[in-house]
């Protein structure tokens, strides 16, 4: 092609290709209009505007007279959207446009991971570990319920990204970790510790399997982001499973009972933990196979629920003022304000994850900063609360924990309003803020280790 | 002449059964063959052609096959098929319908002329 620049004729040549690419891009733009219909309409395009060079016109010419021929592309749309109304409703079983082909592999794939996870949990039962309805969950379960699933979650993002055998390696170490240590420590009947455990080792290994999600590249901001982003997805997926398959137990038992077979047993010892276990899988594989298809919720629900939850937080503290009271420090107050400042920070986060970072500051941006600093204002008067009295409490290890989340949280959040408040005046991008959430990750990670791995050492496995 | 929209909706299917009776076609050659056969004087928007045929397809008076154009690029033939070749002929009469009843009244082609004349 360079050796032609000099040639007339080249230099249009390019221009026509690139018109129509431009125009084929801004065609796929709407939904409407599929690629096969793209690929008709622009044989059309092509014909129309050879017919006109050959008429005598330039090809830049011919170009606009058979874009302009063809239509403007907003009525067109609305033309194919009458005619193909259901491509309106994005699928969510079948990928568009026959890209069946790998969709259907990675289905099986999935399908058959979430049936050895759910194998996997029954397991045990071969060794006399038994599920029963009327007993409480056997604390071999308790500590291994993540161990039971997140490596096949793992597995199906190795597999997916193609994970290099190096990697594969590192991505079995932490379970292999956690399986060791969960089960090896001697810890007393009913330990504290040992709930702590049982509690954050899902969190450590949903960021082990962060690992195979970014391909191994998990120093990479961008695809932390994306594993935050996918997260939140997952969570929404599963809930919705997870309420379809309370109606399916539900009307079990119900229909069981109506001819005299009591399926409770059937429901508590199967259905139940196979389902819940199968659902982490198909769930993720869901959000990977919809994540273009389907808007994303989570920013979604951010968006809804930023407002509503700083409206809550200035009340409240409104109400500490015009009340002059204090909070009551109570046992549970510090779990309590943990919650509040996760969801506070899952709010930030999430509407971080789906903010555009060129856009400049708007009103959003200071709610976000009001949400973050009364929070703040909210957390400090309880830990004020709860530092008077913590002799009274002494060190336990439900409240060291309790403790250090909200240490955690509060710096998280604390450099947040900083930035945003940066951010604001104008003074920094907004990819610093970005950069500050996924940085912060890995503290998350650590943390969550920690209290598995070395709170019981330090507390004496109570 | 300016033809009505609704007459140019309302022909456009009579007009590419008929054209695919004399054997498959497709999109552009379609258009072309409207404007020769109008004279140039029905002219449509070259894209809104595509979802009627899409329409046509749905409902089962043709048929679409992807082929390659004398150039080599991918394209789709359109073919009537028997039960469009039964849709045309019952157009046909419709149409025959509505122009023999225009036939007799006031609009008729001479209006000018005085009646009886």
């Amino acid at each position: 092609m360079s050796q032609e620049s000099d040639h007339p004729k080249a230099a249009p040549r390019t221009s026509l290709e690139e018109g129509i690419a431009e125009w084929r891009s801004y065609l796929r733009r709407r939904q409407a209009i599929h690629s096969v219909d793209a690929d008709e309409l622009e044989d059309h395009l092509r014909s129309q505007a050879s017919a006109l060079v050959k008429a005598g016109l330039t090809e830049d010419e011919a170009f606009l007279i058979a874009v302009k021929r063809i239509g403007e592309l907003d009525a067109l749309s609305r033309e194919f959207a009458r005619e193909h109304s259901e491509r309106l409703w994005k699928r969510l079983v079948v990928a568009p446009d026959g890209e069946g082909g790998v969709g259907g592999k990675e289905a099986l794939v999935a399908v058959a991971l979430a049936i050895a996870a759910a194998a996997a949990i029954k397991a045990p039962e071969l060794f006399g570990v038994r599920m029963h309805k009327d007993q409480e969950l056997p604390a071999f379960y308790i500590r291994n319920l993540s161990l039971f699933v997140l490596p096949f979650l793992a597995t199906l993002f190795a597999w997916k990204r193609s994970l290099a055998p190096l990697g594969r390696l590192w991505l079995a170490a932490p379970f292999v970790v956690a399986a060791v240590v969960i089960n090896l420590m001697p810890f007393a009947p009913g330990a504290h510790t040992m709930g702590l455990a049982a509690l954050h080792l899902p969190i450590a290994l949903w960021l082990a399997v962060g690992y195979a999600y970014a391909a191994g590249r998990w120093r990479d901001h961008d695809q932390r982001m994306n594993y935050v982003r996918f997260s939140g997805e997952w969570f929404i997926y599963y809930a919705l499973i997870a309420f379809g398959g309370g109606v399916l137990m539900a009307l079990t038992m119900f229909m069981f009972h109506a001819v005299g077979v009591n399926a409770q047993q059937l429901v508590a010892a199967w259905i139940l933990p196979c389902g819940a276990v199968g659902a982490v899988i198909i769930a993720a594989w869901l959000v990977e196979a919809k994540q273009s298809v389907v808007e994303n919720m989570a920013p979604v629900l951010t968006l809804l629920f930023t407002p509503l939850f700083t409206l809550v937080l200035l009340a409240f503290l409104a109400a500490m003022a015009w009340t002059g009271r204090g909070i009551a420090v109570e046992r549970e107050v510090l779990i309590g304000f943990d919650l509040l400042l996760v969801v506070v920070a899952g709010l930030v986060l999430y509407a971080i994850s789906a903010r555009d970072p060129q856009k400049p500051a708007g009103l959003f941006d200071a709610l976000q900063l009001l949400l973050v600093v009364s929070a703040l204002l909210v957390d400090g008067m309880a830990l004020w609360a709860i530092a008077a009295r913590i002799s009274e409490f002494g060190f336990s290890p439900n409240k060291v924990a309790a403790l250090g989340e909200n240490l955690i949280l509060l710096v998280n959040l604390g450099w947040s309003a900083v930035l945003y408040g940066r951010f604001l005046a104008g003074r920094v991008a907004f990819t610093r803020m970005e950069r500050w959430q996924t940085a912060y990750l890995p503290v998350y990670a650590l943390w969550a280790w920690v209290v598995v791995a070395v709170f019981p050492l330090v507390f004496g496995f109570r | 002449m300016d033809v009505g929209k609704d007459l140019v909706a309302a022909s456009a299917t009579p007009l590419i059964l008929a054209i695919l009776s004399e054997g498959q076609s497709y999109g552009y050659a379609i258009i072309k063959r409207v404007a020769e056969l109008s004279g140039g004087e029905l002219q449509w928007t070259d894209g809104m052609l595509y979802p009627v045929l899409h329409r046509l397809e749905r409902n089962g008076y043709v048929k679409a096959v992807w082929g390659k154009s004398e150039s080599g690029r991918q394209r789709r033939y359109y073919r009537l098929t028997d039960s469009g070749q039964e849709e045309l002929a019952s157009q046909r009469r419709q149409w025959k319908m509505v122009d023999s009843a225009l036939r007799r009244t006031q609009f008729r082609l001479f209006q000018l002329l005085p009646q009886g004349a």
